[in-house]
């Protein structure tokens, strides 16, 4: 039988259970942070854009920040039947896709969404378990939560698994 | 809503749709010089969508695009990127080249060079036009170049919008090859604030 994939859009995100799978495609400097719940089978996909909303004009919609979504979407899981302290994540995105001498802190987004991520999941005790950030490629990501394996799908760096 | 660019009007608009049509004239005859080769170009298209539905214009997110990006320096900042999807870009690298059609599978550091100096002139003339037109001087960076997934390659301009708003104001025109090998996309992405700069330059305030 083939199990449900859903699909998580830029600034976004989606929860589920098993055997439902979690897929984002085409991250360049977004990170697309997977949560996921070993015992209860159920885990979340967030597709950021920026680290901190409180930086930007336009913060209506917290699934694009770090500082929102990451808080957003962790309540949702544990409404669906998750346990916080069973959590855990796998980020993978961040990169920097075009390279310039003089690059401004916007065209260093990727590595700054990468910092980012990392100190608020460490400030939430959410045990970072993968990390696949950086590179100047993109990547699609898909969080199968039958099993918690978050794939990272690349054009010519390879696929791996998380 | 804070996104001052869904209040455009429909003067406003058309304006820009103007100066998408001015623009991508020029850069469709300096493309259609270096490849000997007609190329006809789509109406411009001015679209203001969410963010996620920007890269769906070229294929969707996970399309396999080769982008050209450049900032525009002056008076109105902003963003060009000309995508190819990368059977595209192979073509016209084999016309470039003087190769037989279908002889490119990868791009050599050569290859990638052309491709820059192609979207370096696409971008100038467009620019050109577009500072003829509204008397503001516009300047392209020197340009650089990815082959990747398009949602990947469009980030680099959504994010920069993303910190302003939710929605892309996009002038979009599209490029064909009398022979339907080539299809391109030009993108003209005003940062925020030059939208207005442009608007006023062309009387449409």
């Amino acid at each position: 039988m083939m199990s449900e994939l859903i699909r998580v859009g830029m600034a976004d995100y989606k929860v589920g259970c098993s055997p439902a799978s979690l897929i984002s495609y085409g991250l360049g400097s977004c990170i697309g942070i997977a949560f996921y719940d070993p015992f209860a089978k159920i885990g979340g996909l967030l597709h950021i854009m920026l680290p901190d909303s409180s930086q930007a004009r336009s913060n209506e919609n917290p699934a694009k920040f770090a500082d929102t979504g990451i808080p957003l979407m962790l309540n949702d899981m544990v409404s669906l039947g998750a346990v916080k302290n069973r959590i855990v994540a796998k980020i993978a995105g961040g990169a920097q896709m075009f390279k310039f001498a003089n690059a401004t802190d916007i065209m260093r987004v990727g590595e700054r969404n990468a910092e980012a991520v990392k100190t608020i999941l460490k400030d939430l005790n959410i045990k970072l378990i993968a990390n696949d950030t950086g590179g100047n490629y993109g990547r699609t990501v898909e969080l199968k939560l039958e099993t918690g394996v978050y794939r990272i799908k690349t054009i010519d760096k390879g696929e791996k698994e998380l | 809503m804070t996104d001052e660019i869904l209040n455009l009007s429909e003067d406003q608009l058309d304006a820009l749709r103007e100066i998408g049509n001015v623009g991508a004239g020029n850069s469709a005859t300096a493309l259609s010089q270096i490849i000997s080769r007609k190329i006809d170009m789509s109406v411009p298209k001015v679209a203001i969508m969410p963010l996620g539905d920007v890269p769906d214009v070229v294929g969707g997110p996970d399309a396999m695009v080769v982008g050209v990006f450049l900032r525009v320096y002056g008076l109105a900042p902003g963003s060009v990127l000309f995508l190819l999807p990368r059977d595209s870009a192979f073509y016209l690298i084999d016309m470039l080249m003087g190769k037989e059609r279908g002889s490119t599978k990868t791009l050599d550091f050569m290859d990638e060079s052309a491709l820059m100096e192609i979207g370096n002139i696409l971008a100038g003339s467009y620019l050109n036009a577009l500072s003829h037109f509204t008397k503001l001087t516009l300047l392209p960076s020197i340009p650089a170049l990815a082959l990747d997934m398009a949602g990947a390659i469009l980030s680099v301009v959504l994010v920069q919008l993303g910190q302003m708003g939710d929605h892309a104001l996009v002038i979009e025109t599209e490029f064909l090859s009398e022979d339907d090998g080539i299809r391109g996309h030009f993108f003209l992405i005003p940062d925020p604030g030059s939208l207005n700069t442009i608007l006023t330059a062309v009387g449409v305030k």
